[in-house]
């Protein structure tokens, strides 16, 4: 079949020319896939090659001042600190853990010696002064300052030497130094904001930047100076692929040494001989604000209520595809600080619901819905409307308040149409971090950030929740921090300000092949820093 | 005019083009400030923070505080006028200012994403033109033949079909099933480099589904136009003259048909530039779509000023191209009236 046939078509041949038609149609076709080469990309790949993985979220930057890994395992830098695979903190560029002095207001760390940024020029305290200074300084466009508000000032007394002192005692104030170090030099004459380096990171991390696509793949090679040791590969890329269902197809087809996939997409990847699916927990939990000022959620009865009337398993079942656990409290199971008196029955238990009910007088009216002193138990629940997981929830709940007679409207909304709202509609949200219980829970417990947008924004006000999240922070002592935490869990459990409904389970597909892969207890944020490949500087592939 | 003997023909054609180029850039220059003024008006307008969405997850544990020395250093907050005369002030000084969602300069934005956009929609186009006039052709010679029935079945089932969706399906079966081409991205994920042989096969599929995704309109405009000009009175006296068959159907009924599909291409460019975004997603492929969907997101108007800004010029573009286009191909049209 050659382009001539094309020729060929004339009246002469008119009763021919169904025969030609298909030909024409293959030279078309021909055409299309004529570039293509016949070899597969993905086979042939063997060896202790590269290891490929593949996640939906790509970082704006790499430059960890505004916000690339903040808590560390980002690959290309190092922290002062790092963590375990057990999130125990461990040194990193400090030579051993940071010391607290006895007021609780001077960290001294003391740098590792010997340790190279990629360019070959050495790690010195200078190095460290100015990524903290760069973090507070308020022309520099970082929200990590928000976590820093205790730092007043950062020195180096000596090139091996890093002085931070507080504005007030923070106990877990060395869980915020596995922050990556920049090199100041790097930034000399620029606008941090704006500086190449935002794109072509120089760290001192087990690898260094090759090139980055954004939109496509980043491509790490390993630094073969590391001073935790080569890594065991040569190399990591990473894909970004955003769309989920694009994400698992190119798992499939084999691109991919590990890629972290929705559960349901996930599951399809169980029972297949080459490739596992690990179920990695997190502290990330799902659940509802319940604001003091709405009428009806003002009433501790209710707000027991729908505690006991929410059934977490079928949560877990139905909306998580089973990867997640019920969720009773803001600290996650995992975390040394969880008090296990704080607990409750993964199931709803209605019996328990009704009888708090009509205990405090809502009295079940002729529609179903109770009702007390002429006012019906009804509220809305908001939830952000392209969050299709929160739907999920908001839907769950619904239906399972409305079996004890609390009628719930939910609300999809946009974020600006939820935030002047949240003072009287409840709302379904998430935070979580498995580090230290202070980092979330004291502004979004303390009544002295009520009200004041995402801290709080239900006005929860505790005397003794408020002592004991302050206790937490003042005390260095972990026994002092382990029963301040535990007098907080337990407040609030009694007071009830949020219905917590599930912890979440972040799912990835890996291949057989790769060895050395250790999950650890995962935060919301998981892309290129701090994912399933937090050590994948250890990971091997088997041909 | 009198132009004396053999190629005064064309030029006569083309006369005026000058003219018209003028006029049209005159028109331009209001266009595109009225865009750019819209593109400010609708930003003022849109309740999105910038600050919360360059926080991201980080927004619900950033302090108000926090939030507002970000919107103080990039001066989000100011009148709107005075954000829009910076904004070109910059513009004509060649800056097209600072993407918020990218991080960097919308120039290098543009400079690293538009090329791939404009191979993508470029190649797709190339392809669907030759394609369906191919196609749409053959579908008119025999109306009502059995291919030509198959190929409207065809375009209409096409017609119905989401490009995701079309998308999703060539990566099931061209990638999975056959292994012929790879499923995703501009190269192999451990390719050093760029290579232009591995960049190309990258390209196949989304450069086929994006041609097939806009195929049906084509094809079944030149089908009828062809199948409407074969029975024009100069195609029957060309075939009663016993010229050939391929001279008849491809020199004068095609060529006839030809002249409202050249409109049909301009008008129609938007649409392919749509269908690249969604191509670009399904793909992975790190051109302007995704880019601008984030700015959009992300309340990034400097970004999202430059994209629409780009895209505007490009159709403005594209519809004088298509009117000298027109003016070259139909004797009866005349630029310099």
């Amino acid at each position: 079949m050659g382009p001539r046939r094309t020729d060929a078509i004339s009246p002469e041949h008119v009763t021919s020319r169904s025969v030609r038609v298909p030909a024409l149609l293959g030279i078309v076709l021909a055409v299309v896939a004529g570039c293509a080469s016949p070899t597969p990309s993905s086979t042939g790949r063997t060896g202790n090659g590269p290891v490929v993985v593949a996640t939906a979220g790509e970082p704006d930057t790499l430059n960890p001042v505004l916000n690339y890994g903040p808590d560390g395992a980002s690959l290309i830098f190092d922290g002062l600190v790092a963590r375990d695979a057990r999130n125990q903190l461990v040194p990193a560029l400090a030579r051993e853990l940071p010391t607290v002095s006895a007021d609780g207001r001077t960290v001294t760390a003391t740098l590792r010696e010997g340790v190279l940024f990629h360019d070959g020029s050495p790690l010195t305290a200078r190095d460290v002064v100015f990524t903290y200074q760069a973090v507070l300084d308020p022309k520099v466009d970082s929200t990590l300052r928000s976590d820093l508000d205790m730092l007043a000032s950062v020195a180096a007394p000596d090139p091996g030497t890093v002085v931070f002192t507080l504005k007030h005692p923070y106990a877990p104030f060395v869980q915020r130094l596995a922050l990556g170090i920049v090199p100041a030099k790097a930034f000399e004459g620029q606008d941090v904001n704006r500086a190449e380096f935002n794109r072509r990171p120089i760290g001192t991390g087990p690898y260094r930047m090759t090139s980055w696509t954004p939109g496509d793949r980043l491509v790490l090679a390993a630094n073969e100076r590391y001073w935790g040791g080569r890594p065991a590969n040569p190399g990591v890329v990473v894909a970004f692929v955003a769309d989920d269902n694009v994400r698992a197809q190119r798992m499939r087809a084999g691109e991919f040494d590990a890629a972290e996939l929705p559960p349901k997409l996930a599951t399809g990847f169980d029972g297949q001989t080459a490739q596992r699916v690990h179920k990695v927990p997190t502290a990330d939990y799902r659940g509802v604000m319940l604001p003091m000022g709405n009428p009806v959620l003002g009433d501790l009865a209710v707000r027991r209520a729908l505690h006991a009337a929410v059934d977490r398993q079928a949560m877990v079942t139905g909306v998580l595809g089973g990867a997640g656990e019920p969720a009773f409290g803001p600290v996650p199971p995992t975390s040394e600080f969880a008090e296990p008196s704080v607990t409750g029955r993964p199931t709803a238990d209605r019996a328990a619901a009704t009888a708090l009910l009509d205990a405090a007088g809502w009295t079940p009216g002729p529609d179903g819905i109770r009702a007390k002193a002429g006012r019906q138990a009804a509220f809305t629940l908001m939830y952000p409307a392209t969050d299709s997981l929160r739907k999920e929830l908001a839907l769950a709940v619904t239906a399972d308040a409305r079996k004890i007679g609390i009628a719930v409207t939910p609300q999809g909304l946009t974020w600006d149409a939820i935030t002047p709202q949240m003072k009287t509609d409840a709302l379904v949200m998430g935070y979580g971090t498995p580090y230290d219980p202070d980092f979330v829970s004291f502004k979004l417990f303390g009544s002295a950030f009520a009200g004041q947008g995402f801290f709080n924004p239900g006005s929860y006000r505790s005397a003794t929740v408020d002592a004991a999240l302050q206790a937490g922070r003042d005390n260095t002592d972990p026994a002092a921090r382990r029963a301040a935490y535990a007098t907080f869990q337990q407040q609030l459990a009694a007071d009830v300000p949020w219905v917590f409904l599930t912890y979440l389970q972040h799912t990835y597909v890996v291949r057989d092949t790769v060895t050395g892969v250790t999950p650890r207890v995962e935060p919301h944020e998981h892309d290129v820093a701090n994912s399933l490949w937090w050590n994948v500087h250890t990971w091997e592939k088997k041909s | 005019m009198t132009a004396p003997a053999p190629p005064p023909v064309r030029r006569r054609r083309l006369a005026g083009a000058g003219v018209m180029i003028r006029r049209r850039l005159l028109v331009a220059v209001p266009v595109l400030a009225a865009t750019s003024m819209g593109m400010f008006a609708l930003g003022a307008a849109s309740p999105i923070d910038p600050a919360q969405q360059y926080a991201g997850a980080a927004a619900f544990t950033t302090s108000e505080e926090n939030l507002d020395q970000l919107r103080a250093n990039w001066g989000v907050d100011d009148p709107l006028p005075v954000q829009y005369a910076r904004w070109v002030g910059n513009l004509l000084r060649g800056d097209l200012g600072w993407s918020t969602s990218r991080h960097e300069p919308v120039t290098s934005v543009l400079a690293a994403r538009a090329g791939w956009t404009l191979l993508l929609v470029g190649l797709a186009l190339a392809l669907v033109l030759v394609a369906s006039v191919l196609l749409g052709t053959l579908a008119a010679y025999r109306r009502g033949g059995w291919f030509d029935r198959a190929l409207r079945s065809f375009a209409y089932a096409v017609q119905s079909m989401p490009v995701f969706w079309l998308g999703l399906a060539a990566i099931a079966v061209f990638a999975l099933t056959l292994g012929w081409l790879p499923a995703g991205g501009l190269t192999d994920l451990t390719a050093t480099g760029t290579d232009p042989a591995d960049v190309a096969r990258h390209l196949v599929l989304p450069v086929t589904v994006l041609a097939i995704s806009q195929a049906p309109w084509f094809v079944l405009f030149v089908r009828d136009a062809v199948a409407e000009s074969l029975r024009d009175d100069h195609v029957l006296a060309a075939r009663a003259r016993g010229l050939p068959g391929r001279t008849v159907l491809f020199g004068h009924a095609l060529r006839t048909a030809l002249l409202p599909f050249l409109t049909l291409v301009g008008t129609h460019l938007p649409e392919l530039v749509g269908g690249a975004v969604l191509v670009e997603t399904v793909f992975s492929l790190p051109g302007l779509g995704a880019v601008t969907v984030a700015a959009a997101l992300g309340a990034d108007f400097p970004l999202l000023a430059a994209t629409t800004l780009a895209t505007t010029v490009v159709v403005l573009a594209a519809n004088l191209a298509t009117d000298l286009g027109y003016a070259a191909a139909d004797p009866r049209v005349r630029l310099d009236d």
